[in-house]
């Protein structure tokens, strides 16, 4: 390979103006696992075993119980806001699970999924939706922007792409520490619009960072589909572009995703290098609960899409394996349906963090400007405590 | 005189200053079919086409960068940053590019076509990333225009007034008001002065002055101050930059008194500007310093909104303590 630098002399040479054609790249989609849980013949499945597969199974399960009942709960006004991961599921769940527990996990904000696998619990993500006491977050952001150092999951930054970046340095990092670890970073089509896309991927490749940039090519920005994006091959030709390693796998496919990350990770590591995988999936809920999709997409789109629902098609290959049946997946809904519920009502009645932490973590600690912006704030909310009902009178 | 709500008076002034000026483009992320995430872009790309109104993709910096390279070649663009908190990575477009056009090329060039809209505030359970008030990041960069709307009569007439104005202008809509705010608005084609400031209400003992969504809650507070026999008068500064110092130092040589109320932070917010300058302009006038009821100095918090409001509680209390200095 020749690289465009003045000081390579390799550079194949040409006399008559001849352009590459835009679309002259086209990047095939890898995917193992057909519709009916069998394998396409010739495929080699990822290294999986039952306990693996289940695990897998059982965050599927977890995350599309937790995203039905907590839309409800939004609906019903219990928290203010929420976003779903359905139709999502085996692109972060299974690229969750072809990392080591110690990988560190840069996401967007819809990857909530990647969290549970880690194994934050039902009360941990309750906790945050409620903004309440317990909230690792200290109730200052938004739901579902979770974070969680113990985890190796950093906290979720709306801003989109701004984690793209951060990733190649986190990952860098953990090169620079002799760490066999990598970072993965999630974003969406929409993001790698974004110009840290770039900087960030650039970055990686040049400066030789072990990290895997996740893609979730999910068809939409809010209502902004992706022909009105990008005009090229996706996002996985970009990556050849900066001259990584890339790959574009099926995002439904739990198989082509974890084979695809298990094999990334390794190339990370032993290469130092990063990786791109563009996983082609479906956001089939709305961009967030304040979104509604029949302004900008039909009806007949989603169920088309429902039919490639990604969780149904690696329970079909875990039935076929004979390691999960129909009685014990029922059961295993329940479990979580009755499980989220109680949560819920545990949660949202724990009160909000203290007045004294809404002036902690701005600076290690707080100046003494603030200090006294918070004794006049809890000065007048002594003087009217009804019209602060959160805090007044806890202290 | 029709009542609409502001996001209905927006779309109606982006659409008669597309009817009015051709050279006019609207565009940003989701603003095209969709019509925007709030739906102040409703009907327009069916209107004018998908040539003068769509969607860009999901760069706010490309948003800025290509509005500029538009105005800079004679075009009207009016860009929308879906949300303020998210106008950063299009900073540099627009201070050091937007602001310096004209002034670097010795007015070889300008980008005076140039608008800017952006949802700002507070009060939406928004937390850090859907609530935050940037105004004074751009009101400290020589070369912008800033404006406010309080209500839908303000927010068509001055937008009409930025999209034609011959500067950039970054104009700030606040989205708590978009749909809670509702009021008459003159039909067809109107004006509001930039760089105007409004008296809405005369009084005789303090001057409360702030702008956009914070105009309500002091309305508010002037209401109970004046159950306590205080005369408040109350103006709405409507342009930050430029600023109308006259019409503000007019009011506190009468009253004596000046309270500034804003959501973002008070350390570095653009009501320590305005206390500066009306020391300066007022200073034998002044019987009590000059009060600021502003957002506390922590980035914007979800589960404290409400603490961390300046409400109308809190500047009721301030009203009362300047009184009493």
């Amino acid at each position: 390979m020749s690289n465009a630098t003045q000081k390579d002399e390799r550079q194949t040479l040409v006399h008559r103006v001849n352009f590459i054609e835009g679309n002259a790249l086209s990047i095939p989609i890898l995917k193992i696992l057909q519709a009916d849980g069998t394998t396409y013949e010739g495929a080699i499945e990822p290294t999986i075993d039952q306990q693996l597969a289940l695990k897998i199974y059982d965050t599927c399960v977890f995350t599309r119980v937790l995203d039905e009942r907590m839309l409800g709960a939004q609906r019903q006004g219990r928290i203010s806001f929420y976003m779903t991961c359905t139709g999502e599921e085996a692109a972060v769940i299974g690229s969750a699970a072809g990392l080591d527990q110690e990988d560190v996990i840069l996401a967007q904000y819809r990857e909530h999924a990647a969290l549970r696998y880690r194994g934050f619990t039902t009360e941990q993500f309750m906790n945050q939706m409620f903004s309440n006491a317990l909230d690792l977050g200290k109730g200052r952001q938004m739901p579902i922007h979770y974070g969680c150092a113990d985890l190796h999951y950093q906290t979720i930054s709306s801003p989109l792409a701004t984690q793209i970046p951060q990733a190649t340095g986190v990952g860098y990092s953990l090169k620079m520490q002799g760490k066999r670890n990598v970072a993965i970073c999630y974003f969406g089509e929409g993001a790698a619009s974004e110009g840290d896309f770039h900087a960030g991927l650039n970055m990686a490749a040049v400066h030789k960072a072990p990290v895997i940039f996740f893609c979730r090519n999910n068809g939409y920005a809010i209502s902004t589909p992706t022909e009105e994006q990008f005009a090229g091959d996706g996002i996985a030709s970009r990556g050849v572009g900066y001259g990584m390693h890339t790959i574009r796998i099926d995002g439904n496919d739990m198989l082509a995703v974890l084979a695809a990350t298990q094999q990334a990770r390794a190339y990370a590591l032993e290469h130092k290098a990063p990786v791109l995988i563009e996983a082609m999936t479906y956001r089939l809920g709305a961009h967030s609960s304040s979104d509604d999709p029949s302004g900008y997409r039909s009806k007949e789109e989603e169920a088309k899409w429902r039919e490639h629902d990604p969780v149904q098609r690696f329970k079909l290959w875990l039935i076929n394996k004979g390691w999960l049946k129909e009685a014990d997946d029922a059961a295993l809904y329940e479990k979580y349906r009755q499980e989220v519920l109680d949560q819920v009502k545990v949660s949202e009645k724990i009160p909000c963090p203290s007045l004294d932490e809404l002036i902690e973590d701005v600076l290690d600690t707080p100046t003494p400007a603030l200090k006294q912006q918070l004794a006049e704030l809890k000065a007048h909310i002594k003087k009217y405590p009804k019209a602060y009902p959160k805090t007044s009178g806890r202290d | 005189m029709p009542k609409m709500n502001m996001l209905q008076a927006i779309n109606e002034a982006l659409t008669i200053a597309m009817e009015t000026d051709e050279r006019m483009l609207v565009f940003g992320e989701d603003v095209g079919h969709f019509g925007g995430v709030f739906r102040a872009t409703s009907g327009l790309q069916d209107k004018f086409g998908r040539e003068r109104c769509f969607n860009t993709p999901l760069t706010e910096q490309g948003i800025a960068g290509f509005a500029n390279g538009l105005a800079s070649n004679g075009m009207t663009p009016v860009a929308e940053i879906q949300f303020a908190d998210y106008i950063f990575p299009a900073f540099d477009q627009i201070v050091n590019e937007s602001a310096k056009f004209r002034y670097r090329s010795g007015n070889e060039f300008d980008v005076g076509g140039l608008t800017f809209r952006t949802p700002y505030g507070g009060g939406i359970a928004g937390g850090h990333y859907h609530s935050q008030s940037p105004e004074a990041y751009f009101t400290g960069t020589p070369g912008l225009k800033v404006v406010v709307p309080r209500n839908p009569h303000q927010a068509k007439g001055l937008l009409l007034a930025s999209i034609r104005d011959k500067n950039p202008v970054v104009f700030f809509e606040p989205k708590r008001l978009y749909r809670a705010s509702v009021g008459e608005v003159p039909e067809g084609d109107y004006e509001i002065e930039l760089g105007k400031a409004e008296v809405v209400a005369q009084g005789s003992d303090i001057t409360l002055l702030g702008w956009g969504a914070q105009m309500e809650i002091i309305e508010q507070a002037a209401e109970m101050a004046a159950k306590e026999n205080i005369s408040c008068e109350v103006i709405d500064l409507r342009s930050l930059a430029p600023w109308d110092v006259d019409t503000v130092a007019e009011s506190v040589r009468k009253t004596g008194r000046l309270l500034v109320n804003h959501e973002a932070p008070l350390t570095g917010g653009f009501a320590g500007e305005i206390a500066a300058t009306i020391q300066q302009e007022c200073f034998l006038y002044l019987e009590a310093p000059i009060a600021r009821v502003c957002g506390l100095d922590t980035p914007y918090p979800l589960c404290h909104e409400k603490e961390y409001m300046p409400d109308a509680l809190k500047t009721f209390e301030a009203i009362k303590a300047t009184m009493n200095y």
